[in-house]
């Protein structure tokens, strides 16, 4: 192995960071807001709302975000003529768009049934309760169901949050020189697939290493109830005695 | 005498059985099926094209069986290394870098690179008329039709295929004058090229006149001066892991073979409809 090269290597995939933190940032905030409105959509009992958002997490979960990418941005590219009639054309142009739109819904879909899940499995006793004090919907929202739900929600997402991270990789295949197309580039370059593809690794490990560990503080902060009380100190007095 | 004669019948044996180490054995050869019409996947996924011809004639004539593998282009040197295959046929140039690394056959054909545009696009009318200037024998010319396009070609997206002999020469001589989008398979910016995202592409002329045949590409053209010379090295060959020299033989005896008896100018007129095998 030649630290040397992998020194020099390791600076050049660096030039690739900013775009995979704005793509893997992007999309798990576009993605996370559509999540919601899905997971409420789905939870809703109105069929017009409940099947679409279905459909819609039936879809994206079920093919592979390799062939979303793909589709969104070379199949889009196809019907150019329609899409500058509708005038959207200027956004399905820039592969930067398509490669978050792409990462976005995908991560919307599982993100949806992560917060649907979470809002399910707020114990009933506890509405019921908030009820009796006489709260109304968004009350009970706010102060029960949504808390209690977030906590449930953050392990499974944290997961796909990391998953988005590496996700992001596939952006590759779109022209777009984030850490895996510097890489797979230096590659073609200098013939040292091992290298180099370690260095690229450990970029996106220590990337997703910030991540786990911000989520895990998150969930620190929002379970006071689970943390061992702290130990009450010796009276004074009783020394003194 | 009888020494003589027992020495002579061991000298055959050894011979033969040498020959027939190199001979017999099957040569796994990589193909990247992405670059018409040196090499593509026909729409029932079988490799098909130039090479895939030229492969079986030429293991045909060294008397080896010969395997066709496909490997993504990114990957294809580093699985030679590995030794996942013997062999690449995949339209690659011979160039210094990669004769650093990897050996090469004699070549088989050479062409030069040129633009792909709309034919009613605002490149259409690059200059040069589809003349080759040669960067080793004519640097001053081939200069000068560069010089010459750079005034249309400013500002505007070039695609391109990665780590090509086509990106190197789009990133030393027209970097900072146009826009240089990389792809992963000619395919890829062909696509692109029919739905603007991008102006022009950059190709071998006959990869870019493979793609243009199709219907859908009615509409465009190769135009510009084209290059060879320099950065686009010294032609098409086979590559080879380093240290085999009887397999090297094996091939540069095909194929020069194929070269006398005009079966490689057939093989061309057939697949690009122009010689561009190397004459001596």
């Amino acid at each position: 192995m030649d630290l040397a090269f992998m020194a020099e290597t390791w600076l050049a995939l660096l030039a690739g960071l900013p775009l995979t933190l704005r793509l893997a940032g992007w999309s798990v905030l576009c993605g996370g807001v559509l999540a919601l409105v899905l997971a409420l959509m789905s939870l809703s009992r109105h069929p017009a709302l409940v099947w679409p958002a279905r459909a819609f997490v039936f879809v994206f979960r079920g093919t592979p975000l390799l062939v979303q990418v793909f589709l969104i941005y070379y199949g889009l590219g196809q019907f150019r003529p329609t899409l500058q009639a509708w005038g959207v054309w200027w956004f399905f142009r820039e592969a930067y768009w398509c490669a978050l739109t792409a990462l976005s819904l995908n991560t919307a879909a599982y993100a949806a049934e992560i917060i649907r899940g979470a809002i399910l499995s707020v114990p009933y006793g506890q509405i019921e309760a908030g009820r009796a004090c006489g709260m109304g919907r968004l009350t009970l929202a706010r102060r029960i169901v949504g808390p209690i739900a977030l906590r449930q929600a953050l392990p499974a997402y944290s997961n796909e949050i990391v998953s988005m991270v590496k996700a992001t990789s596939l952006a590759s295949i779109i022209t777009l020189a984030e850490v895996t197309f510097i890489a797979q580039k230096l590659i073609a370059q200098t013939f040292r697939a091992v290298e180099i593809f370690i260095c690229a690794g450990s970029i996106y490990l220590l990337i997703n290493i910030a991540v786990t560990r911000a989520i895990l503080g998150l969930e620190y902060w929002l379970s006071p109830h689970l943390r061992a009380a702290p130990r009450e100190p010796p009276a004074s007095e009783a020394a003194h005695a | 005498m009888r020494i003589v004669t027992t020495l002579g019948a061991a000298l055959i044996a050894v011979a033969a059985a040498t020959g027939a180490l190199a001979q017999g054995r099957t040569v796994r050869i990589a193909t990247e099926g992405a670059y018409a019409p040196y090499n593509f996947t026909a729409p029932g996924g079988k490799l098909d094209g130039f090479e895939i011809e030229l492969a079986a004639e030429l293991c045909k004539r060294a008397k080896v069986t010969c395997e066709i593998v496909q490997q993504d282009w990114d990957g294809i040197i580093p699985a030679l290394q590995a030794g996942k295959y013997d062999a690449i046929m995949a339209g690659m140039n011979i160039t210094e870098k990669r004769e650093a690394v990897i050996d090469f056959s004699i070549p088989y054909v050479q062409e030069a690179g040129s633009f792909g545009v709309a034919k009613d696009g605002p490149l259409a009318k690059l200059p040069g008329d589809g003349q080759v200037f040669n960067f080793d024998k004519d640097n001053a010319g081939a200069v000068k039709a560069l010089e010459a396009m750079k005034p249309m070609l400013k500002g505007k997206t070039v695609g391109v295929q990665v780590s090509t002999i086509h990106s190197t020469f789009l990133d030393k001589y027209l970097k900072g004058t146009v826009e240089i989008r990389e792809y992963k398979t000619t395919e890829q910016h062909d696509l692109d090229l029919l739905s603007g995202r991008i102006d022009a592409i950059f190709a071998s002329a006959s990869a870019i006149r493979g793609t243009f045949d199709k219907p859908d590409f009615k509409d465009y053209t190769l135009a510009g001066a084209r290059f060879s010379g320099d950065v686009f090295g010294r032609g098409v060959a086979v590559g080879l892991r380093k240290g085999e020299p009887a397999l090297k033989k094996l091939f540069d005896e095909a194929i020069a073979s194929m070269n006398a008896d005009g079966s490689l100018k057939a093989l061309s007129m057939k697949w690009f409809k122009s010689d561009i095998t190397i004459k001596s």
